[in-house]
């Protein structure tokens, strides 16, 4: 016999496209907002987390990548002359200003590296290569702010800070979490471009002879090197990305955006599953009478959550993908992980679930006379 | 088996709202064998729905004792009172309660499947059921495409799914027509006399004595009158009563 559940689900055609709209509206809304936080997450620290560093140097106070401060060069020498540090170099990120061609100005975040440690430089690259931008003057872009910076061709000629500047190469989906896209030059460029003094850096950057412990390594920094903070790679990652998606509330407001997806969902659920049931209560008060327990009713009703779950998710799932196959070509990256779209489905079920224990509580207390009503 | 069926003594019921109390049932007795029907009769609020839900383990009694098959049930647990019915009862409703969703023969597998029996063998008896109330083609007909009489009987097969000792129908004719109403009025007698199962029946339908053995009148949740038996009911006895205000029917 086919279940209860499902005949009950699929009878009323019209209340179970409520039901699943309310199921795919929670999924998809949940998931995209997820999505978007993720992708924010990724791209306040991708630079960070692709620097092929174990440790970074920063000024005192640095709350996140884009707020480096000035210190000594002299400090490299520091660190170089330290025991178990493989290389070592100086590294600037730092907002500045690019002229398009017609005159009009962008914000940029500049990131200025050695090429021949390449420790934070350009990844994914597309078109040119970095050992280009050894040459004077030249810098990398990402072909996604290719329009918003005003860039036709490769070797196009615009201005940084009302320095000279060209476009010798293209990288792919490197995205920032400002407005400001990351363009990649060399140290010696970007001091000029920022207008640091040739004695200054903002951060140095560590990699530790393999097999050094990396957290041995950094106490011994710390102890040789003064006025600096030391981070390993993902503890100055995780610092930046908090303060972007916390600090600012900007990922605060996207997560209350996903829980307010997960909370419309419940109601709506709630909602049609609880009318279905108030539906079917003659019913199920006829199979308590027939001898039904309540963990029978019980299992109808949370089946039907189920399945609408399912069928929800799988609906909502099939929007959202591709939602998020298609926003990697954009500046807004919607991500999501495996782990995630695993872990929706199962708060999708949490959901339905939770939704059906109003329905559970009526079934409950059903006035038994209601089976002999007429 | 034993010969009563259901054993009801000194029941009462009383529904409690705010600092008001209503005794709908007030010291009632009552034994229904094996073999016999019994209908209940009464005015509306008289305490039959209480009485048949009470007899059914859907209504707790507030003081008395109901045996069922020689079991007590009145003090079981909550959790324990669906295996009670499950063992024990068939319910014919009013309404027909079936399941909009099911098919017909599908309605009658409800019923097994809470006795856990499923699949073919489920099939094959809710099959065999529908054929004894004449619905053997209907098996994958929908309720809403059967007539009110075939509801009823559908029901009934239903009822009989779990192969029950014990039928509570509750005005199981109100809502057809004279010839389906007698249709499973002999169909519970039926179920009765030739099966051995006692019948109790609830309804206003006159039409109902003839196929009674014993009227059991209830009036302000009390037994108003002596009950009449099959032979009185032949007799006449019903003409007489029809002369007192306390066995009118509603």
């Amino acid at each position: 016999m086919a279940s209860l559940a499902r005949r009950n689900l699929f009878h009323d055609k019209v209340r179970l496209m409520v039901t699943l709209t309310g199921v795919v509206f929670a999924v998809v809304l949940v998931s995209i907002q997820l999505g978007l936080f993720f992708g924010f997450k990724t791209a306040t620290s991708n630079i960070i987390d692709h620097s092929g560093a174990d440790l970074w140097l920063t000024g005192k106070d640095v709350t996140y990548i884009e707020n480096g401060v000035r210190f000594s060069e002299r400090k490299l020498y520091q660190v170089l002359a330290t025991p178990g540090v493989a290389a070592a170099s100086k590294y600037i990120v730092d907002f500045s200003q690019w002229k398009m061609p017609g005159g009009a100005e962008e914000g940029i975040l500049l990131v200025g590296f050695d090429p021949a440690t390449n420790f934070g430089g350009p990844w994914d690259i597309v078109a040119g290569r970095v050992e280009n931008l050894k040459a004077a003057d030249t810098v990398i872009v990402d072909e996604l702010y290719r329009d918003k910076l005003g860039i036709a061709r490769l070797g196009q000629t615009v201005e940084i800070q009302g320095r000279r500047a060209r476009v010798v190469g293209f990288t792919r989906g490197i995205r920032t979490f400002t407005t400001s896209p990351a363009v990649f030059t060399s140290f010696k460029n970007a001091q000029n471009y920022t207008r640091l003094r040739e004695d200054e850096t903002m951060y140095i950057l560590v990699r530790a002879v393999a097999g050094v412990d990396v957290e041995a390594l950094r106490s011994e920094l710390v102890a040789r090197v003064r006025g600096v903070e030391v981070y390993t790679n993902a503890e100055f990652s995780r610092r930046t990305q908090n303060y972007w998606m916390f600090g600012t509330g900007a990922g605060v407001t996207v997560l209350i955006a996903a829980a307010l997806g997960l909370i419309v969902g419940i109601v709506v659920v709630a909602q049609t599953i609880y009318a279905a049931t108030v539906d079917h209560l003659r019913e199920f008060g006829t199979l308590k009478a027939m001898g039904a327990s309540n963990g029978y009713i019980y299992r109808v009703i949370i089946k039907q959550a189920l399945m609408s779950a399912v069928i929800g998710y799988v609906l909502g799932m099939s929007i959202s993908l591709p939602a998020s196959f298609f926003s990697q070509q954009g500046t807004t990256a919607i991500i999501l992980p495996w782990p995630v779209v695993l872990g929706l489905f199962g708060l999708t079920i949490l959901m339905c679930i939770t939704a059906s224990v109003i329905s559970i509580n009526k079934v409950t207390r059903i006035d038994p006379a209601l089976v002999f009503k007429g | 088996m034993t010969e009563t069926a259901i054993s009801v003594r000194g029941l009462t019921k009383t529904y409690s709202t705010g600092a008001t109390a209503v005794r709908a049932l007030d010291g009632v007795n009552l034994d229904v064998s094996h073999g016999e029907v019994v209908l209940l009769m009464g005015p509306s609020g008289s305490g039959k729905t209480t009485l048949i839900s009470i007899i059914g383990c859907i209504l707790r009694a507030t003081e008395g004792s109901v045996r069922v098959c020689g079991r007590e049930v009145v003090g079981l647990r909550e959790s324990e009172l669906p295996r009670v019915r499950l063992d024990h009862f068939g319910f014919v409703f009013q309404g027909f309660n079936l399941f909009s969703a099911l098919s017909v023969g599908e309605n009658v597998e409800l019923a097994l499947d809470l006795k856990n029996v499923r699949g073919a063998v489920a099939r094959h008896r809710a099959a065999s059921l529908l054929e004894q109330v004449g619905l053997g083609d209907k098996y994958r007909a929908h309720p809403a495409d059967l007539s009110g009489g075939q509801k009823q009987r559908v029901a009934i097969a239903r009822a009989l799914a779990g192969e029950p000792e014990i039928i509570l129908a509750d005005e199981p004719t109100a809502a057809l027509d004279s010839h389906s109403g007698r249709n499973v009025l002999e169909m519970l007698r039926e179920l009765a006399h030739a099966r051995g199962r006692a019948v109790v029946i609830v309804t206003h339908d006159s039409r109902a004595l003839e196929y009674a053995d014993r009227v059991v009148h209830i009036e302000d949740g009390r037994i108003a009158a002596p009950t009449a038996s099959s032979e009185e009911i032949n007799s006449g006895w019903m003409n007489h009563r029809e002369q007192s205000p306390a066995t009118q029917l509603a």
